[in-house]
């Protein structure tokens, strides 16, 4: 599921074991559970890491559990936009660090940190949802709108599926930085995190402006969400 | 007016004659009845590729001189708003097309031309002849809104849209890509089909099914679904 450390001021969320981290129930439970603890523990400036174990930072929606069920993809996706309102409402700067394959809904997680760095030589960003005959949600649309700049890279992402490498990221302005391996990657995380608390910014501060950078995506997440808190 | 070939998976659409391809209502009839040709023959796999005849020409947009050569100068506004209005299912048709689409531009393309190419998943233009220009700021005409929508979705810097629209800048292929408008700008009328075609060929192997594509094109524009009246919103995917 996920682990929770805690280093100075610095947040790290790991999603734990070797397997492909799809975000069922269980495992976005375990991250909301973890992110409530994370805002009860925050007293100064912090900053969140997010990271993962493995070959996979997460490979999106549990789809066999859905089982082409409707109500299954509809409740993955109901929990899932509360933890990404969550992310978005977090009163610290977060940081993905990417250290391996990121897709389809793992893909949207990365994105909803406020930076993303990642691994090169292995790993690939990956909206897979064409490639499956998977249409993307309005939300999953607006944080890409969001956080993707340039019209093509856009469409490259989710009009043609492309697999990004790290180095194709960063130079098509998907992800800020990109290194040798999981450790560097991790390291400069936390070596980017320590800057960031040094800023000493106050967290509720800095999560009203980025609610209001991203205010269209907290929309589109609050359009078609059943109202129940989940 | 405009023909339509099917060559393997491969649909094409050539706006005909050696002139500079004005969109007459004649043309923008003969587009809608094309595009709904090429819809309804959609398989997993196919691809639209449209271009444009001779080396000079991709589209001059709207046939001014048709809206002009009316007896009075209402009649004339009438005639251009009628063809602007016309356009629209042009836009619509091209935004909903289940299969990923490709303009190869031969040539200039200004004002309803170049709106035509960018309503396009892929550009791809001459290096050595042609530009992109929006004219309408030195002819003193106003952009309908399906153009600054048009343009605000696919021009993304905001400095390229500043020049585009409120500079009236004539754009030549290396700078256009440059200014992340089109993919590709290729040496020759040849080498930008040939390229085209490569393209094609490329998208049609991944044999994706056309409905999901175009709904998840439109999810990328719902900006531009809004303005011409197509539902976009996805709120949950279905498996």
């Amino acid at each position: 599921m996920c682990s929770l450390e805690k280093k100075g001021n610095i947040f790290v969320l790991t999603l734990t074991g070797s397997g492909e981290h799809r975000l069922n129930p269980t495992l976005v439970d375990s991250i909301r559970s973890a992110l409530r603890q994370i805002r009860a523990q925050s007293s100064s400036s912090s900053v969140l890491i997010t990271t993962a174990q493995g070959k996979f930072f997460s490979n999106g929606y549990d789809l066999k559990w859905a089982q082409s069920s409707h109500s299954r993809l509809h409740l993955m996706d109901a929990k899932f936009r509360s933890i990404v309102a969550d992310l978005i409402s977090l009163p610290m700067p977060t940081i993905a660090a990417v250290t391996g394959h990121a897709s389809g809904a793992g893909f949207i997680l990365a994105l909803s940190h406020d930076y993303v760095l990642m691994k090169r030589h292995r790993g690939f960003l990956y909206m897979s949802e064409l490639d499956n005959q998977l249409v993307i949600s309005a939300w999953f649309m607006a944080l890409i709108k969001c956080k993707i700049g340039a019209p093509t890279s856009r469409r490259d992402v989710v009009l043609r599926a492309d697999k990004v490498t790290a180095d194709e990221a960063v130079k098509r302005g998907i992800i800020d930085s990109a290194y040798d391996s999981a450790e560097q990657t991790v390291e400069a995380a936390v070596g980017l995190g320590k800057k960031l608390v040094g800023r000493k910014w106050k967290g509720d501060v800095y999560a009203q402006i980025r609610m209001e950078v991203l205010s269209d995506v907290l929309d589109e997440i609050h359009i078609g969400n059943t109202g129940s808190k989940l | 007016m405009c023909t339509l070939e099917k060559r393997g998976n491969l649909f094409f659409l050539t706006l005909t004659g050696d002139d500079d391809h004005r969109l007459s209502p004649a043309v923008i009839d003969s587009l809608i009845s094309s595009l709904s040709q090429v819809a309804s023959q959609a398989t997993r796999g196919s691809v639209l590729i449209t271009t444009a005849q001779g080396n000079r020409f991709f589209s001059n947009g709207f046939d001014l001189a048709w809206a002009q050569s009316a007896g009075s100068k209402s009649v004339a506004a009438d005639r251009l708003h009628q063809m602007v209005v016309s356009f629209k299912p042009v836009v619509g048709a091209l935004l909903s097309l289940p299969m990923p689409t490709i303009a190869a531009l031969p040539g200039h393309a200004a004002a309803g031309g170049f709106l035509f190419a960018l309503c396009h998943d892929y550009i791809l233009m001459r290096s050595d002849r042609g530009v992109l220009y929006m004219s309408e700021v030195d002819l003193g005409l106003p952009f309908p809104d399906y153009f600054t929508v048009a343009m605000r979705s696919k021009i993304g810097s905001v400095s390229a849209r500043r020049d585009v629209m409120l500079g009236g800048m004539k754009i030549r292929g290396e700078e256009a890509v440059r200014m992340g408008i089109v993919d590709s700008a290729h040496d020759s009328v040849e080498s930008t089909v040939e390229t085209a075609v490569r393209l094609g060929e490329k998208l049609a192997s991944r044999k994706w099914d056309g409905e999901v594509y175009a709904k998840i094109r439109k999810g990328l524009y719902p900006e531009l679904c809004g303005v011409l009246g197509l539902a976009a919103k996805v709120i949950t995917p279905k498996l």
